[in-house]
């Protein structure tokens, strides 16, 4: 039996006809599983890449060297990956890398949360060219391509802008309280409303005289870097003067050695200034310790054996204010208070005869002194008070047009947040 | 020139602070820094400084057998005893290269049972002076105490956290508010209270600094009291 010749034009035809046929049956007969065969082949092959999907990376990155300050910020920012807030929405946040412009490596120097697009990068160096690229990542850990920044170099400006309202409140105040001394120099009456608390200071050091029993001054529990203590000081000095006229006595117990030294030398000058610096005794006046309650022991012990007929709390007190003036209270001593802590104020309200609120007992001083030019910055200090009040009434009035918590009217809204960004103390 | 340099040092160190403050680099950040370190070494030696003052009036009490002597000697029996104690922990502490305050050591020891106990109770007296204090600041002797006295009942009324659940669970469900007008008085009326003190205080600092700044103010370095 003789074998068919393979190299026979049919032999060569034949396969290749008989394949187009069962690829035209197959197609033909069942392209639905055709189709479905291809669909799933497509399915498994997104799979594999949904298993680490790379988010696109963040555009436009920009690098501005921030304003106002000395030289020392950058601020990064740059648009979204598409996929942060869109698309596959699996960015959860960005790396931020910084490398000197002479550098080769950048370094990361942060990071945020998907959905923001700037970065404030602190603690570099004036004059100094620095890089920035930002990288978008994922929860598994996929990481997009990096887009880099333009080079920015750092500079230092002279003067903090974001402070420009602040300044130009405190040369309002500082101005009407210059114009004021300036006016009260040239002897113009002015009116000081009586506070009552400095009214009683010369009949309280009179009572203790008449007594026989002497006078407790507390300049507060801070040191001289505390105003509420150097005001303290400046009253001391007026009380002082007065009991030396009366030939009375003074007690400063002190919790800071340097308020020790610093009463002692107002003292001994006050009592110069008197014309008795032979009744003046250093020994009144001395360093008892810093521990808070260790000195308000040492205070209450000196109360329940002198006596005094007299006590003055002036200056910055804490939880000891009450313990202080209700010891006084039980003595029956006169007790003049003053301080600028709000909480402790109503305590010695409670307790003392007299209180110095808030802004009285800095004016102390000046009311005590009767001198024109310091009773003209008392003057120039109601400007403040007119600028706050007037503030007050027209935030208020923007507020509650304006506000999103008020009634929201547009054309009040911009103008509340403007105003809020100047006294409120921005956004 | 007693008076004229401090005031000059007042006048700078004033100066420098506020203008620091809106220029916080070269020349002005620098030397408020430098104030602030001299501030710190300063207060170190006023450490010194406050000790030996202590010891010195006392020892002259207990010299001159001045009244209340005997407290003086406690005060200078109590210092020396701290200091033997202290100093000899640190000594110890040095040797054997642990903290001084280890538990253990007297320093601790003392400072456990002895200091935080005392502070302790003086700090516990505070409540007690309220009880009295309140008493009679809360007297309905005028309009004004009489107000007091009505805000302070809602106000500690309303800050006992049980007292609303009690009313309801009675079934007294009408007169549960009392956190509610609590919370009202003291984030309205209160609030603005406190806000405008501060901001009297605010102005009463400027003005103060002023006329510290300017030596119109002179009166705690002994001029013009």
């Amino acid at each position: 039996m003789s074998q068919p010749n393979q190299n026979s034009p049919f032999c060569k035809i034949f396969p290749t006809l008989l394949s187009a046929l069962f690829l035209f049956t197959i197609l033909a007969s069942s392209p639905k599983t055709l189709f479905a065969q291809d669909a799933e082949t497509s399915v498994i092959d997104s799979t594999l890449e949904n298993l680490v999907p790379i988010p696109a990376r963040p555009a436009n990155v920009k690098a501005k060297d921030h304003v106002y300050d000395i030289g020392e910020k950058v601020d990064v920012s740059w648009e979204l990956s598409p996929d942060d807030t869109t698309g596959l929405r699996n960015v959860v946040g960005y790396i931020i890398s910084r490398r000197l412009d002479t550098a080769s490596d950048f370094d990361s120097v942060g990071a945020v949360f998907s959905r923001i697009a700037s970065l404030t990068d602190i603690g570099l160096t004036k004059g100094e060219s620095y890089q920035y690229a930002v990288t978008a990542y994922t929860s598994a850990g996929a990481v997009s391509e990096t887009s880099v920044s333009n080079s920015v170099t750092t500079e230092q400006e002279w003067f903090d802008g974001d402070k420009f309202w602040q300044v130009l409140l405190l040369v309002i105040i500082a101005g009407s309280v210059a114009y004021f001394i300036y006016h009260a120099k040239k002897g113009k009456p002015m009116f000081l409303r009586k506070i009552a608390g400095l009214q009683a200071v010369e009949e309280a050091i009179g009572r203790a005289t008449e007594m026989g029993r002497p006078i407790l001054f507390i300049p507060g529990i801070h040191d001289m870097d505390d105003v509420q203590t150097i005001a303290g000081m400046t009253i001391l000095a007026k009380v002082a003067k007065q009991v030396a006229e009366y030939e009375s006595r003074i007690f400063v117990p002190t919790r800071a050695s340097l308020a020790m030294t610093a009463a002692r030398e107002t003292v001994r000058e006050a009592y110069m200034t008197a014309g008795r610096i032979d009744a003046y005794r250093s020994d009144d006046i001395y360093y008892v310790t810093d521990e808070q309650f260790g000195y308000v022991a040492a205070v209450n012990g000196i109360m329940t054996r002198d006596k005094p007929a007299t006590c003055f709390y002036l200056g910055a007190f804490f939880a000891e204010s009450l313990i202080l003036a209700e010891t006084g209270n039980s003595i029956g001593a006169i007790q003049i208070a003053g301080t600028a802590m709000p909480a402790q104020l109503p305590f010695f309200v409670a307790a003392c005869d007299y209180t110095l609120i808030g802004e009285e007992l800095f004016a102390a001083s000046a009311y005590l002194s009767e001198d024109p030019k310091q009773m003209g910055s008392l003057k120039g200090q109601d400007v403040g008070k007119v600028v706050a009040m007037a503030a007050i009434l027209i935030g208020a009035v923007l507020a509650t047009l304006g506000s999103e918590e008020g009634m929201n009217i547009e054309t009040f809204n911009s103008a509340f947040h403007a105003f809020w960004g100047v006294f409120g103390g921005g956004e | 020139m007693k008076r004229e340099i401090p005031l000059l040092i007042t006048s700078i160190a004033g100066i420098v602070f506020a203008v620091s403050f809106f220029i916080p680099h070269w020349p002005f950040g620098d030397a408020e820094n430098i104030f602030g370190d001299w501030m710190s070494v300063v207060s170190a030696f006023a450490i010194w400084l406050g000790m030996f003052n202590l010891a010195e009036v006392s020892l002259r009490k207990v010299i001159r057998k001045s009244e209340g002597w005997n407290y003086a000697l406690i005060v200078i029996g109590s210092m020396l005893l701290m200091l033997v104690i202290g100093f000899s922990s640190v000594y110890h502490a040095i040797n054997t290269d642990t903290p001084h305050m280890d538990p253990g050591t007297g320093l601790k020891w003392m400072y456990d049972y002895v200091f935080s106990p005392l502070s302790a109770t003086m700090f516990a007296m505070l409540a007690f002076f309220v009880a009295s204090a309140s008493y009679r600041a809360f007297r309905a002797r005028s309009l004004e105490a009489t107000l007091l006295l009505v805000t302070a009942f809602f106000v500690m009324v309303g800050r006992v956290p049980l007292l609303d659940p009690i009313l309801v669970w009675a079934g007294i469900t009408d007169f549960a508010f009392f956190s509610a007008v609590a919370d009202w008085i003291m984030t309205y009326p209160n609030a603005a209270g406190q806000r405008a003190i501060m901001i009297g205080i605010a102005l009463g600092i400027t003005s103060s600094s002023l006329r510290i700044i300017l030596g119109i103010e002179r009166s705690h370095i002994g001029g013009d009291a």
